[in-house]
């Protein structure tokens, strides 16, 4: 198994990815209050940007409703807390379980009659929005008020609890992102990796040679949506407070999405890349904007950066850097840009001859 | 509760359900020809809604009399809009224009805070507080004009695809894409024509709705996820669908403020969503692929 993890990447890829790893172990240590709360910040949305890379850049599937499998993870797991006083450690399986299973009927009622792709994409909003209406009327999770978690001591870790102070945040996602990015590389190359890609290029096709494309599609909601209920877990816990209007927002579920597109959808390595580039930038311009005090200028900023990417490189950065560095290695070189016609696999209009 | 109330609500969730249906037809038209699905949708309604707030602010007059301009103006903007930028995009996967949808609904919003703040805004017509009895039913005279302009203008847009030359070129469009590139329509300009009109309905839904509730920039994301589950429930590029899913919802809501709590009327839409998925997943009038 290892030598399928490591196999096709060459010495200078490893010694890049070496490189980047030990930075991001010895970062904390040379890293103040501020700085440690962006880089958890940009790690969070590193871990939920593959998450949503598996089901668009493999499978082919858009979610735009991310925001309700972390969020439903995260009132599993705090709920438990709450009211129980059972603890995150296993508190994070019911949020695997909850959001898996939030994933499975959005899937189901989206695929069921393969509409087309756009329905999944709709349905992911409205189920997103439903869910937020639901919990903000009941009263047991705290409604529209919010659940809080009790904050406790933060000097020491407690890893079965999930109190403790930042850097042990940092380290938890330091470990998971790892983890999800190795996870996503082994299962690119197995078999149902192989699979997605067949119905992320050409569904028919896919479904011509015997692949059970419903089966294949509706795992990797579920795979995403669970990895997904992690991040819930961690974001319930680190911030000790949920609000619906907050965790169920559309514009959350856009903030996880952000890296990826500007990483590269489909890509091993854009979401980690555009998150750590992202998440710093996004705060600083907060920063800079806020002496100004104008409303509005952050999101207005964010709207034109996505409209340039789309426009000019919709490969995303990380394949220029990856062809800067002479990165190599068979199996690390990134996918080719997802091409299609239409919504309904209509040819496109024109510009037929600008291949990216 | 007294039997006149209940039809009372009802008739104010039929008016209202004819405003979301012209709204709703600017997506399913988009969508029904050039294959996009505008993500902008709301948002691009509250620039209508804005427009004709600073119009009405600045020379007076009703905001239903604005409409023909407001709707041009819309229409310009939307036949840009596909020339210029989601047409450089019609190459990639789908999920690139739905992204670059999204990217322009972000600035819009972002603009419109930046421009007028983030307070409700309302102008003051007239008639705001007069209403019509018939018998024992009162109904709401801003309701019942804004009704009026709904169905004038689905009408002449339906009109317009069954009559006209222009119509029909795009409906062919819409049909056959390889069929109308053969007979020689410029499917280009069309493409951009359509999306024009879909803008424009949303400028005369904008217009409308002024009539009826305040302005604020948030107000977008809502509007379009309530067009989303409309076209849906219609079935998503059918006209007559959007208008019935939009009558529907506006019932649907009409009865969850008698039924259960008002805060809980749009979960009232989205069970209705759910409903449709299952038993009729094409949408009520959509067909299937």
């Amino acid at each position: 198994m290892i030598r399928r993890l490591v196999g096709q990447a060459n010495a200078r890829t490893l010694w890049a990815l070496a490189a980047l790893l030990a930075a991001l172990i010895a970062a904390p240590a040379f890293a103040n209050d501020y700085v440690l709360t962006v880089l958890v910040l940009a790690l969070y949305y590193a871990y939920t940007g593959q998450a949503w890379n598996l089901m668009l850049g493999f499978a082919g599937l858009l979610s735009i409703g991310q925001a309700m499998f972390v969020g439903l993870g995260a009132y599993a797991a705090a709920g438990l807390f709450v009211q129980f006083g059972v603890p995150p450690i296993a508190g994070v399986f019911l949020s695997i379980v909850v959001a898996c299973i939030a994933g499975a009927i959005v899937g189901y009622l989206a695929f069921r009659f393969a509409i087309g792709g756009v329905y999944f994409a709709l349905l992911t909003i409205a189920f997103s929005e439903f869910t937020r209406i639901l919990i903000d009327n009941w009263a047991y999770l705290g409604g529209s008020r919010g659940l809080f978690l009790k904050v406790s001591d933060l000097r020491h870790w407690d890893l079965i609890n999930l109190r403790g102070p930042p850097q042990m945040f940092y380290y938890i996602l330091l470990v998971l992102t790892v983890a999800v990015f190795l996870f996503c590389r082994y299962i690119l190359n197995s078999k149902i990796g192989y699979y997605w890609q067949a119905i992320r290029e050409d569904e028919e096709a896919a479904q011509a040679i015997g692949i059970d494309t419903f089966r294949y599609k509706i795992y990797a909601v579920v795979i995403s949506s669970g990895i997904s209920g992690i991040a819930g877990t961690i974001y319930a816990f680190y911030y000790n407070n949920l609000f619906p209007e907050t965790v169920f927002a559309i514009s959350g579920s856009v903030d996880m999405l952000l890296g990826t597109v500007v990483g590269g959808v489909g890509t091993l390595f854009g979401p980690i890349f555009g998150a750590l580039i992202l998440t710093p930038l996004g705060e600083a311009l907060t920063a800079a904007t806020a002496s100004v005090g104008i409303p509005g200028i952050k999101q207005f900023f964010w709207g034109l950066v996505v409209a340039a990417i789309v426009l000019v490189q919709p490969a995303g950065l990380w394949p220029l850097v990856y062809r800067g560095l002479r990165l190599g290695g068979r199996r690390m070189r990134p996918p080719p840009v997802l091409r299609g016609g239409n919504a309904v696999g209509q040819p496109a209009v024109g510009r037929e001859e600008e291949g990216v | 509760m007294p039997l006149d109330t209940v039809v009372n609500i009802l008739i104010g969730g039929l008016l209202t359900g004819l405003i979301y249906g012209l709204s709703s037809l600017g997506l399913s038209v988009i969508f029904g020809v050039v294959k996009i699905v505008n993500f902008a949708h709301g948002e691009m309604m509250v620039g209508a809604m804005f427009l004709t707030l600073v119009l009405v602010r600045w020379a007076g007059f009703d905001p239903l009399m604005w409409l023909p301009l407001v709707a041009i103006v819309l229409f310009g903007f939307g036949y840009v809009l596909q020339r210029y930028l989601i047409e450089r995009v019609a190459h990639l996967a789908d999920y690139m224009q739905f992204l670059l949808m999204a990217a322009i609904a972000t600035t819009l919003v972002a603009a419109y805070l930046m421009i007028f703040g983030p307070d409700d805004q309302s102008i003051q017509v007239s008639y705001s507080l007069d209403s019509y009895a018939i018998g024992p039913l009162i109904i709401d005279k801003s309701r019942v004009y804004a009704a009026i302009a709904a169905v004038a203008v689905t009408a002449l847009l339906f009109l317009f695809f069954r009559y006209t030359l222009l119509g029909k070129a795009i409906r062919a469009c819409g049909d056959n894409y390889m069929g109308a590139l053969v007979v020689g329509l410029n499917v280009r300009r069309l493409y951009a024509f359509t999306f024009g009109i879909g803008a424009a309905c949303l400028g005369a839904a904008g217009a409308i709705m002024l009539v009826l509730i305040d302005v604020q920039p948030y107000l977008g994301p809502q509007y379009t996820l309530l067009a989303f589950v409309i076209v849906i429930i219609g079935g998503l590029g059918s006209l007559p669908g959007a208008m019935l899913g939009g009558i529907l919802i506006g019932f649907s809501e009409a009865l969850a403020g008698i039924v259960i709590q008002p805060s809980l009327k749009s979960a009232f839409s989205f069970a209705l969503l759910i409903l449709v998925l299952l038993l009729r997943p094409q949408g009520l009038l959509g067909r299937r692929t």
